[in-house]
């Protein structure tokens, strides 16, 4: 396991600012945005569509770079990719590599890190595929995988490679509602077991509260923090005993008014 | 075997009723109605060579052409001539294919590349091999590098544009997932573009070797001592019409060959290629 202070937070976004210049009309996507994450949390962002989510996490994974402001990670300014924070994305038909079977792509990030033998390589692949549940698919290749299958493997190669944290970008939106609560569930125990920092963006506020210890409810773009609200829920969850909790109708209320309330949607049929 | 005629079961439900005729409307409907074809033609051109429907000098039974064939494969003689041949073709296609494939990953990576060598591939390309040939005699002489260089030159073009457009065509996702995993600079280009572009790099790479065949003839029938081009040609020149088509028929030959060879190399490498498009579509 990565080292981590306890209390320090692992992420630190400071004064995050995002503006995209096309067809010379500038947007802001982002707007100033300040968030620490605590280590071993689960932080789902929600928000309207289009409010720059997406960005947001992809400047903390150092894909992109803000206009200005600053993301560190364990106390490091992130200017790159950082090794121990991976990202795994909404398309999974596109992320993973169709010309490497299932366990060449499990161990395609062991490989490049180059610091473990071949057969340690070999184990770790074979354990994450184990735990992703998807022994006995090792030879298949990803277009032979069903959607939920293949979002798996992209998890596996993600945590073969041990990050502190985990980026994941509305990764279970395309596929049907079974698959996902299966998903759903497979994600919560991995966090547990691996003492893992999720940072989970979606569209889906039941799947973010269920999911989470905190969620932040960004305003539409130029997005800023428009609620952060700590999920305080019994655990292990359920997924039929949990939703059902007035707790958790309680930050599901609170949270679907935030967001209606940013669409200009009304919550009732117009009488 | 059910009832119902549909679009789907037709041909199925056709070739079954009887077991003879089962087994003549499976010939109709495979590779061997094209193999019956030839044979057809080839007996057609007998025939017509017997009534001398064409003057017999330069029109000679199929029959004696085959034997003469035969007579100059037993003998070595064609290989003597197709062993050059297959050392310049394949120099040159090779030589080709590196500058190829190097070029257009050039060209797909950089913008400054595209600018700088964009015009001059356009200019370069659309001129006949046997069009500039005169000039390469002049300053690489008559000899085997002459012909490398033709043919090295011809077998880019193919190569650069399919390689370009495929490193231009790679899934930003693939490579932004591959530098979140700790790839970059030459080894994103190793692991993830080449790749992934593969399936766009074989499309010309099989365009280039015909290309490469086509060249090495003409260029052995300009300026040569030996070769299967230069037979060819001096076989016509000194009246010996059964040797210049056993040539022929052994560049059709090659051809093939080369062919099933290169999609057997294809299937093989790019199996995950057809796969996943067939899942795709």
């Amino acid at each position: 396991m990565p080292m981590r202070e306890s209390g320090q937070p692992v992420l630190r976004l400071r004064g995050l600012r995002k503006s995209f210049v096309a067809a010379g009309t500038t947007t802001i996507a982002l707007n100033g945005i300040d968030l620490d994450i605590e280590p071993g949390s689960f932080v789902s962002i929600i928000g309207p569509s289009g409010c720059g989510k997406s960005t947001l996490l992809q400047i903390m994974a150092g894909l992109i770079a803000p206009t200005s402001g600053e993301v560190f990670f364990a106390e490091k300014r992130v200017e790159g990719p950082p090794a121990d924070v991976l990202y795994v994305f909404q398309q999974y038909t596109r992320s993973l590599f169709p010309w490497k079977t299932v366990e060449r792509n499990v161990g395609f990030g062991l490989e490049n890190k180059g610091t473990m033998s071949r057969a340690q390589m070999a184990e770790r692949t074979r354990e994450l595929i184990a735990l992703v549940k998807l022994t006995g698919f090792e030879g298949h290749y990803p277009w032979q995988l069903s959607g939920g299958m293949q979002q798996r493997v992209a998890i596996a190669r993600a945590l073969a490679c041990r990050p502190a944290v985990l980026l994941m970008d509305e990764p279970f939106s395309a596929v049907d509602a079974l698959t996902r609560a299966g998903l759903q569930e497979l994600l919560r125990s991995l966090w547990r077991e691996l003492n893992l920092t999720v940072i989970f963006v979606t569209h889906d506020v039941d799947e973010g509260i269920y999911l989470s210890t905190r969620v932040v409810a960004l305003s539409r773009a130029p997005a800023t923090v428009a609620m952060d609200v700590p999920i305080d829920l019994p655990s292990p969850r359920n997924q039929i005993a949990t939703r059902a909790v007035p707790a958790y109708l309680d930050y599901r209320a609170r949270l679907l008014a935030q967001l209606f309330a940013e669409e200009g949607l009304e919550p009732a049929e117009a009488a | 075997m059910t009832d119902i005629l549909t679009a789907d079961n037709l041909p199925a439900a056709a070739a079954a009723p009887e077991k003879r005729a089962g087994k003549l409307a499976a010939l109709w409907s495979t590779r061997l109605l094209g193999v019956g074809f030839i044979v057809a033609l080839l007996a057609l051109w007998e025939i017509a060579a017997i009534n001398a429907i064409f003057p017999p000098m330069s029109f000679p039974r199929m029959s004696a052409i085959l034997s003469t064939w035969w007579q100059l494969i037993i003998s070595g003689e064609l290989l003597r001539e197709l062993l050059p041949s297959l050392w310049r073709m394949f120099a040159g296609y090779f030589i080709g294919v590196v500058l190829g494939v190097g070029l257009g990953v050039l060209m797909g990576y950089f913008r400054f590349f595209y600018n700088l060598l964009e015009p001059i591939t356009e200019v370069l390309r659309p001129i006949p091999s046997p069009a500039y040939l005169p000039i390469v005699i002049l300053f690489l002489g008559i000899d085997d590098e002459m012909k490398i260089f033709m043919i090295a030159f011809a077998s880019i073009f193919p190569v650069l544009l399919n390689t370009y457009n495929g490193v231009r065509s790679v899934d930003p996702i693939q490579v932004q997932t591959a530098r979140t995993l700790g790839v970059s600079g030459r080894k994103l280009l190793t692991r993830i573009v080449l790749p992934a572009s593969s399936p766009y790099i074989f499309t010309g790479m099989r365009i280039s070797l015909a290309v490469a065949l086509i060249v090495m003839v003409i260029s052995e029938m300009v300026a040569a001592s030996n070769g299967i081009g230069y037979f060819i040609l001096s076989a016509q020149r000194g009246f010996k019409i059964r040797d210049m088509f056993a040539g022929v028929l052994t560049l059709a030959v090659l051809g093939y060959i080369l062919n099933r060879l290169f999609l057997m190399i294809e299937n093989r490498v790019l199996a995950w290629h057809y796969g996943y498009t067939q899942q795709r579509s």
